[in-house]
């Protein structure tokens, strides 16, 4: 997830003003660039769409996309699917709060690590399916993840 | 279309259009409801009222579904009856225990329908929701573990105050409601009217209690207690412990206010007749320059908050002048404590009114004159009912006494300022009143005295021609702007949050329909109709005041007392 | 190009005749590739397909055919259907039948096409020939149409996917694409579009089984300036991928379908609300659409009818609850996913107000068919209450997953058996689950039911969007419905309450059944008693008064499995056993003392210090303290360590 500063303007150039149908086309976009909505992006969504902050805000809160903090340089997803859940992925997530210590939802202090969970991603043919930034990774079992994790942190840190 | 449907094997008539539920209340059939409210479309969020409706594989809502010609309607079919029950023992299991420490101990909806549904054991446990206390606001609490989720003030935020600060967040089992970005009240846009407060079921959004305060000093016989109180609290009072109001009442309250301890008791009033007097000034002052920027009334506390928020660029055209509360108290601490001999940091001043947003007013910076606040508590007429009740007084024996002098008496448009549209008329009767030397007509102020959200008239005396705005709940601000950009021009606009007025402020009974809240205003209107000081100008108080003890007193004879100033607010909008 | 455009829509497209002539056809025979001079090698590309590495196989046949410059068309298609297969490589050489070859991932390309190059194919990723009319059979290689996998299904749906490039409108339109919607608003009013598709009896793949004519009709008779029409892409089951492959497989069957579905309602305006997360089918559908512009079958006057029509694409945000039709609006307008009360419904007042029709992606793509050959061409499939296909995703413990499409009246032992060709390594059969989170499930009793909506909906059950889920005798069915009320605690909207409490009171009663008690009281077997009694009870009272389909039909699982394996739940309840050894709170471990070694790794990393013992010396583990969690048993060298 890449956390670059925005250019609002290029943004709201697509969208006409005051208008409450394009508020959650206009927050995904920027949250694609930015990776999170911010204080000041609720503000700002609120001020051009007509809306007051709570509404945003309320509405941005009720949908899994749209996350408040930024996610980490590596960021976990893990598929919890029926299919997933058949195969295992309970074992899974337990692993990974094992090894990274991060509960659904959280981004770690350094900023390394960030795991969320997914209710389905489509992939039910590869159960357990995890998703680390782009690529996907199926068949994941608890005993490959430290290896796979510390891969990762070494990649990262020596970047 | 009337037409002939079945409820519980008998006939009644339905008109087509209408919902079950109307037609089911019209014959006198009660069916629970809880997240319904009178004047609002219905969101079916409660799922209490459901009803069986012969032919319909599931229950259904009777407050949305339409009447149709021969329906078969159960209301209160064992299926049903259980349906309600569930539900409500669902509501309980996360709901804390604590109903006697509640705020709203038997005013409750939660508590009444588990009585109505006869629920006597605890059948459905579960983990209860993590208590959250929001105390920032200094009017308003907000106790998030009581909430049912009925949606409720969320609505009437939006749709009757506009301000929106209020949504539901997250969503599932995680669902609450809250302000922008979840922080506590003081960083949002509340203006504390307290409506939210009115239509809450529970405890989940009550008034903050001074009542503790207000106990802790009146056991402190060195310092002087004074208590102000707005006209139409001693209605209030006779409503809130149920007995019949009359005119006697006015007197009798005031010994009761000394039963309880105060050393002396002032009537609101008066500062409302010098708010209109100044006000009135200040009208006649731009009409002399022929200024052709309107006047806002600034009695409104909950108004001014939104005004220093959402519309900063009237600031400047927002009288000064504060509010009779204010006024009053401002008074208290310089009049009153010189003619009492005592300084003005020894003497605690509480004000009870019908509004909560009034608990935010007196802390505002601009309502202290040397470091020390004008009012230092205010109470709601709830919590005065609770503290009648506390010191075991007994009102019906108690005998009428007159009010302290010098705030002692009030004139009958004062009463009226608590209706909207009052105070603007009592401003044009006092302009009246010193440009043609006679008193208006009532018949000029029929339009300002209606219903609707945004209302305006002109009034001509001959020498000068006034136009006047009233908005009437906050929803009328949008007329108002289509008026001004359309190109009409004001010279005085009253604004009130409240529909109606203060007397459907937050600080009395909870939901009114729109009869009782129409009652209130025909009482205080028959009153101007028949008393014989109704203008501060005719006002033997006022004139005493403003002749001799403002005059005389150098500190206050500049009057700046009475004025305050206002600010752009930082809040998340 | 601009040429074979112009050809494509004024010799094809607007052509008036049902045959076209010869010199016609012959073009589009070449551009279906059924005339070629040099090979074709197809490479399935859906998202499933890429989570398998086709990606990599793109790219290791592009470098082998530029290292040995052979001449060779290189195409990407959509799905075929057999996730198992993937990444599905079908290699066509000149003249001679389409053969296909199953999971050749990057590092099997060269072996692969230098013995497809050399006359020496490898029969071990050999999944089989297609039979093509006028092209050579290979002799002694199977049909994969005979496949059991494929035998039983009957394409109406899919006919196109996996068989043509999904980013090439051309190929689209060779195979008859775009016809039925240059005829329709050509030569057809509303309401006859209407009447015809009412006539098919074609009904609502998304679970609801509504006739979609019928819908139409409802929304078309609605007075009003405007109206929408909305394709639900969203899928918001887990565990159902069936609109996902259809749509990246076949974009331009969708859009066929959503035009002449926005037609015959009267509108202009068409969204599809799509699937969070799909990057790569969200591309193909936008340049689907940006081609289908290109060519005029979207636009103003299209084809100098009169009609006009364009398609946007929302994405959905993120939340289940958004499945539900009103709560699809309420999104679609910038608001909380929240569903609105019903009457009125959406087709009387939907989006914006207006009347509004959604459909799913299958039933849309039923559309163009149906305008094509006509209803009772359609009628002629399926049953007689539920006409067509229906496409499933079959997912779980099968040894055969993916997408298939079968005629209604399959029964569900066909589909297991034959399709999904039993449970992975011959474990036992538990159950199937038919419509997701919200289903119902398949026991051995009722296998032989016929798959159709009246059927289903006798035995209480529920059609679903296509969810196909095989469980087997690993799986605790309490487990299970635990996991599934988790989800709807989590994903309701909250708005009404027997739904947002319920959910959350059925979680908790369900949990304690699997977990092991924390203290005495909650721990009594009469408590858990008492909750599973409660569990029925609010089941019955969340079905009867939610105010929409989320909440009436979350206990569906529950109340299925509490009446098929009654058993299993006792168990629990009472015996304190699962005997799927799942629930962690109800298994305890023991070591075997003839096989422990002594070497403590076990004892380093229980996580409750549950087991004791000295060094080399047989350990020991305190039942009281263990928690289940299975890491000593996944750690243990020595396999000493069993399930009690």
């Amino acid at each position: 997830m890449m956390r670059m500063s925005i250019n609002y303007d290029t943004i709201f150039k697509k969208y006409k003003q005051g208008r409450r149908e394009d508020l959650i086309p206009l927050l995904q976009d920027i949250q694609d660039v930015s990776g999170y909505l911010s204080e000041e992006t609720i503000i700002r969504a609120g001020a051009f769409t007509g809306l007051s902050t709570t509404r945003i805000y309320g509405l941005a809160t009720f949908y899994d996309q749209f996350r408040f903090i930024p996610a980490g340089r590596i960021h976990i997803r893990v598929c919890n699917g029926t299919s997933c859940f058949l195969n295992g992925s309970q074992a899974v997530m337990n692993k990974i709060k094992e090894i990274t210590g991060l509960n659904p939802g959280e981004t770690a202090r350094d900023g390394i690590f960030s795991y969320e969970i997914e209710t389905c991603m489509g992939g039910c043919n590869h159960a357990p399916l995890v998703r680390i930034n782009n690529k996907y990774y199926s068949h994941i079992k608890p005993d490959h993840l430290p290896e796979l994790i510390k891969k990762l942190r070494f990649i990262i840190e020596n970047d | 279309m009337v037409f002939t449907i079945q409820v519980n094997n008998k006939k009644i008539s339905a008109e087509k259009g209408e919902t079950i539920l109307s037609a089911l209340n019209r014959h006198g059939i009660i069916i629970p409801t809880l997240c319904r409210m009178k004047d609002f479309t219905p969101t079916g969020a409660c799922r209490m009222c459901v009803v069986e409706v012969d032919g319909r594989e599931k229950l259904v809502t009777a407050c949305s579904q339409p009447v149709e010609e021969w329906m078969k309607i159960n209301t209160h079919s064992p299926r049903v009856i259980n349906a309600r029950k569930t539900i409500v023992e669902l509501l309980l299991s996360n709901h804390p225990d604590d109903c006697l420490y509640c705020d709203r101990n038997l005013d409750c909806e939660l508590q009444k329908l588990a009585g109505e549904l006869n629920i006597t054991e605890r059948r459905i446990r579960s983990r209860k929701i993590k208590p959250r206390l929001d105390q920032s606001s200094p009017a308003i609490v907000r106790e998030l573990s009581k909430c049912i989720l009925c949606g409720r003030c969320v609505r009437v935020c939006e749709e009757l105050i506009t301000s929106t600060s209020l949504d539901f967040i997250n969503k599932g089992r995680s669902t609450h409601v809250g302000p922008a970005m979840d922080r506590d009240l003081n960083f949002s846009s509340c203006i504390s009217c307290g409506q939210c407060v009115i239509v809450c079921p529970t405890a989940a959004l009550h008034e903050k209690h001074n009542i503790a305060e207000v106990k802790e000093y009146l056991n402190k016989p060195e310092i002087l207690k004074a208590v102000q109180y707005s006209p139409l609290v001693p209605a209030g009072i006779a409503e809130e412990m149920g007995f019949r109001y009359s005119r006697d009442f006015d007197r009798v309250l005031n010994s009761v206010f000394r039963k309880i301890g105060f050393d002396k008791v002032f009537n609101t009033g008066t500062g409302t007749d010098i708010c209109i007097s100044e006000i009135a000034g200040q009208l006649l002052e731009r009409i002399k320059n022929k200024s052709d920027k309107p006047l806002y009334i600034s009695a409104c506390p909950a108004w001014i908050k939104y005004a220093e928020q959402f519309m900063p660029e009237i600031l400047p055209d927002v009288s000064t002048v504060k509010s009779p509360q204010q006024i009053t108290g401002s008074l208290i601490k310089t009049v009153a404590a010189a003619r009492a001999g005592v300084r003005p940091d020894k003497i605690f001043s509480v004000s009870v009114t019908p509004c909560t947003a009034m608990k935010f007013e007196a802390r505002r910076d601009g309502m202290m004159r040397k470091g020390i606040s004008d009012v230092d508590t205010v109470l709601t007429i709830r919590e005065l009912s609770r503290l009648i009740k506390l010191f075991g007084i007994d009102v019906t024996n108690a005998d009428p006494e007159p009010a302290d002098e010098p705030m002692e008496g009030r004139s009958s448009v004062a009463a009226m300022a608590e209706v909207s549209g009052g105070m603007a008329e009592g401003v044009i009767r006092s302009v009246w009143f010193r440009l043609a030397k006679s008193e208006a007509e009532r018949q000029m102020f029929k339009k300002l005295r209606s219903g609707a959200s945004f209302r305006e008239a002109a009034f001509n005396t001959g020498s000068v021609e006034i136009s006047v705005a009233v908005v009437d709940g906050l929803t009328g601000l949008n007329k108002l702007k289509e008026a001004r950009a359309s190109g009409r021009k004001y010279d005085l606009i009253e604004v009130m949050t409240c529909p109606g007025g203060c007397i459907n402020g937050a600080g009395i009974s909870s939901m009114n329909t729109k009869d009782e809240k129409k009652n209130r205003a025909k009482m205080i209107w028959q009153a101007d109709d028949t008393d014989a000081v109704n203008l501060p100008e005719k006002s033997p108080v006022i004139i005493n005041l403003y002749e001799k003890l403002i005059k005389e007193n150098r500190e206050i004879s500049d009057k700046k007392i009475f004025h305050t100033h206002y600010e752009k607010r930082d809040v998340l909008l | 190009m601009e040429d074979l455009k112009k050809i494509l829509v004024e010799k094809v497209l607007l052509y008036e005749s049902d045959v076209l002539p010869p010199e016609t056809e012959s073009i589009l025979r070449q551009i279906r590739r059924e005339k070629t001079t040099a090979p074709v090698i197809y490479i399935s590309s859906g998202t499933s397909s890429i989570i398998s590495g086709s990606e990599e196989t793109w790219s290791a046949i592009k470098t082998y055919l530029d290292e040995n410059s052979l001449k060779t068309d290189l195409v990407r298609v959509g799905c075929q259907g057999p996730a198992n297969f993937e990444p599905l490589v079908c290699i066509q050489l000149p003249g001679k039948n389409r053969l296909f070859f199953r999971n050749i991932t990057g590092e099997k390309v060269d072996l692969l096409l230098n013995g497809v190059f050399h006359s020496d194919i490898n029969e071990d990723d050999l999944a089989g020939q297609q039979g093509t009319r006028g092209f050579e059979m290979w002799p002694g290689i199977p049909f994969i149409e005979e496949l059991p996998f494929f035998a039983h299904q009957k394409r109406i749906v899919m006919n196109n996917c996996g068989c043509y490039d999904p980013e090439n409108i051309d190929e689209y339109i060779a195979r008859n694409g775009f016809r039925a919607f240059a005829k329709t608003i050509r030569h057809y009013t509303f309401e006859e579009v209407c009447d015809i598709v009412e006539r098919s009896g074609l009904r609502g793949r998304g679970g609801g089984g509504y006739l979609t004519g019928l819908k139409w009709k409802q929304a078309l008779n609605t007075g009003s300036l405007s109206r929408y029409l909305v394709c639900n892409a969203k899928e918001s089951d887990p565990g159902a991928f069936t609109d996902r492959t259809l749509l990246e497989s076949d974009p331009f069957r969708l859009i066929e379908g959503i035009a002449i579905a926005s037609y015959a309602i009267g509108t202009s305006n068409a969204i599809i609300f799509f699937r969070k997360g799909s990057e790569h089918a969200l591309e193909r559908i936008r340049k689907a659409i940006g081609k289908a512009r290109e060519y005029g079958v979207l636009g103003n006057n299209i084809f100098s009818s009169g009609y006009s029509l364009d398609i946007s694409v929302r994405r959905e945000p993120g939340a289940f609850v958004c499945g539900e039709e009103t709560a699809l609006i309420n999104t679609l307008e910038g608001k909380r996913g929240m569903p609105r009360l019903k009457p009125p419904y959406p087709t009387t007042s939907g989006l914006f107000g207006k009347p509004t029709v959604i459909n799913n992606v299958e039933t849309l793509m039923n559309v163009p068919v149906i305008m094509l050959n006509g209803p009772e061409w359609f009628r002629a499939t399926g049953t007689e209450s539920s006409p067509g296909t229906k496409v499933f995703a079959i997912a779980g413990k099968g040894r055969m997953s993916g997408v298939v499409e079968v005629e209604m009246g399959t029964s569900a032992r066909t589909i297991l058996e034959d399709i999904a060709d039993g449970i992975k390594e011959g474990r036992e059969f538990r159950a199937i689950q038919l419509g997701g989170v919200s289903g119902s499930f398949l026991t051995s009793e009722n296998l032989d039911l016929e798959i159709d909506y009246e059927t289903l909906r006798e035995k209480g059950i529920g059609m679903g969007a296509g969810g196909f889920v095989i469980i087997d005798e690993n799986t605790c069915m309490v487990d299970l419905v635990r996991h599934y009320m988790e989800f709807m605690r989590n994903e309701n909207c909250g708005k009404c309450i027997p739904c947002r409490e319920g959910t959350g009171r059925m979680l908790e009663i369900l949990e304690s059944i699997i977990r092991k008690p924390e203290n005495e009281e909650s721990g009594t077997t009469l408590e858990r008693f008492k909750g599973v009694m409660q569990l029925d009870s609010i089941a019955s009272v969340m079905k009867d008064t939610s105010l929409c389909g989320l909440g009436q039909n979350a206990p569906n699982p529950f109340m299925s499995a509490l009446g098929n394996f009654r058993e299993e739940f006792e168990e629990h309840i009472f015996d304190r056993k699962c005997r799927a050894n799942v629930c962690r709170g109800l298994r305890t471990f023991s070591i075997d003392v003839e096989k422990c070694t002594g070497c403590t790794a076990c004892a380093s990393k229980c996580p409750v210090n549950a087991i004791y013992g000295t060094r080399l010396q047989p350990f020991f583990i305190v039942e009281e303290k263990c928690t289940g969690c299975g890491i000593c048993y996944d750690i243990c060298k020595f396999t000493a360590i069993t399930v009690k």
